[in-house]
């Protein structure tokens, strides 16, 4: 599921081969100090592409300050609706592993990883690592393939060799993090992007995308959508446009699930289309652009069943070490479940908000709040199909019905 | 000066002694762990329960609270 763009300095236009051909397409790393470098990012107005958006300049200098430092790169990438990190790592491992050298240097780290599931570990970055093994030197951690292996505090405990599982430390990870050392986990794009701004500069990286939204950034677009794709677009895209470089819709949508599991449903309406991928014009709808996850979903599926079904995944998938997850969200699910089948009442409804209340905030991931979001946006971004479900109706179900 | 109390979720297993020391900030959500008694979700101790707080950190059976000083880090 992958489409390339063939502009030669994109995240997914490096052509496909060994190290000789990335170093001919895209040059040699330019010899830039660290401090340079770290003001380099920060004119850019990079942000990390793993989901939370934190500007990468003030990482990289809160853990250049320290001793000792550890850098991770994360493609864990447990999200099911995205691929664009394994894209990535397939495609162009080389600039992945520049950002590794780069942000190593940055912060003057001594400890060097990556962590990724064990496929892509094995066919790409393996062979790339070894293609350069005179200059770089970097541990490979195969990831669990689980919805919260990519969690900060869940890369610090696998990278330890322990299980993948988030903690509760007192200290965040760039104080305190692998071993007790000061350590950078970074998103894999955000490494890529990273080796791309010190060869072309803070301007060319701007060149691209909006003020709010500066550079490119990878997206993943699924469900009916005619060509399902990774997309390399230029940052505050429209939802509209970007749907069109996935091919279009392939049938009649209702709605887009933008941001993953852990997103929010935009009604696929006229001012939608015109939505740019922000935070700020998605933030009604409890969806932010996250980690670039666009999951188109057609008007012959009941919005509240799709939701109920996300929610179920995701309870399964908690690592049962908090009570208010382990016990919330399995009632969400249920509960949203009995409203996606119209065994319910106003009350349960009433019951369902409350229930939410009792799980946002309170695990030491951010796993029950991820699916708090999604089950708020479900509620309110199809609140008139909950209202139809209490009569006893389903537009979805008298959509296929007609048809 | 302010202190926040917080609750490592991992460890807390809804055994309820901060409930019973601390009835004025904490009550029992519906399978019994903690709950702040406020609108905002952190749970902020006023000067005059610091010494309640104290022993509810002190006495809990798993170890799962914790005092931190200062206002919380608005996010």
């Amino acid at each position: 599921m992958s489409r390339l763009r063939t502009a030669p300095r994109s995240l997914l236009g490096a052509r496909a081969g060994g190290y000789d051909e990335h170093l001919s397409s895209l040059g040699p790393l330019p010899d830039i100090g660290a401090g340079t470098l770290i003001e380099m990012v920060t004119a850019a107005g990079l942000t990390g592409r793993g989901g939370a958006a934190f500007p990468t300049g003030r990482k990289l200098a809160a853990v250049a300050t320290r001793r000792d430092a550890v850098v991770v790169g994360n493609g864990a990438e447990g999200e099911p609706a995205s691929s664009k990190d394994r894209v990535l790592l397939n495609q162009a491992p080389h600039l992945v592993l520049d950002g590794l050298a780069l942000a190593a240097q940055a912060t003057g780290a001594t400890s060097t990883f990556l962590y990724a599931p064990a496929d892509i570990l094995d066919r790409a970055v393996g062979p790339a690592l070894r293609e350069r093994r005179r200059e770089q030197s970097v541990t490979l951690v195969a990831s669990a393939d689980s919805f919260i292996s990519g969690q900060e505090t869940a890369v610090v405990a696998a990278v330890q060799g322990q299980q993948a599982l988030p903690t509760n430390a007192a200290d965040p990870v760039f104080r305190r993090g692998v071993r007790g050392r000061p350590t950078l986990v970074q998103n894999v794009e955000t490494l890529a992007q990273l080796a791309l701004i010190a060869r072309f500069g803070p301007d060319w990286f701007r060149g691209c995308g909006t003020d709010a939204e500066p550079g490119s950034r990878l997206v993943t677009v699924s469900g009916s959508v005619r060509s399902p794709a990774v997309i390399d677009i230029p940052g505050g895209s429209r939802l509209g446009d970007i749907v069109d470089w996935a091919g279009g819709p392939s049938e009649p949508l209702q709605a887009i699930l933008v941001g993953g599991y852990h997103g929010g449903w935009v009604p696929w309406d006229e001012p939608a289309w015109h939505l740019p991928l922000t935070q700020t014009a998605l933030q009604p709808y409890h969806a932010a652009p996250g980690a670039g996850v666009l999951l188109a979903l057609p008007v012959r599926r009941c919005g509240l069943q799709a939701s109920a079904e996300v929610v179920s995944y995701l309870a399964g998938q908690s690592a049962g070490q908090c009570g208010p997850c382990v016990r919330g969200l399995p009632t969400l699910a249920q509960q949203l479940g009995a409203l996606a089948s119209r065994r319910t009442s106003v009350a349960a409804v009433h019951e369902l908000h409350r229930v939410t209340t009792m799980v946002d905030g309170r695990g030491a991931c951010r796993h029950p709040d991820g699916t708090v979001r999604l089950v708020r946006s479900a509620l309110s971004t199809f609140a008139a199909e909950v209202d139809r479900h209490l009569r006893g109706e389903c537009t979805a179900e008298a959509y296929r019905r007609r048809a | 000066m302010s202190a926040e109390l917080k609750v490592d979720w991992t460890r807390c297993d809804a055994r309820g002694l901060c409930l019973e020391l601390l009835p004025e900030l904490l009550r029992g959500d519906d399978w019994g762990y903690p709950m702040t008694t406020g609108t905002e979700s952190a749970v902020l101790v006023p000067l005059a329960l610091l010494e309640h707080a104290e022993t509810a950190v002190r006495e809990c059976p798993r170890l799962a609270l914790r005092l931190v000083p200062g206002h919380p880090p608005t996010r």
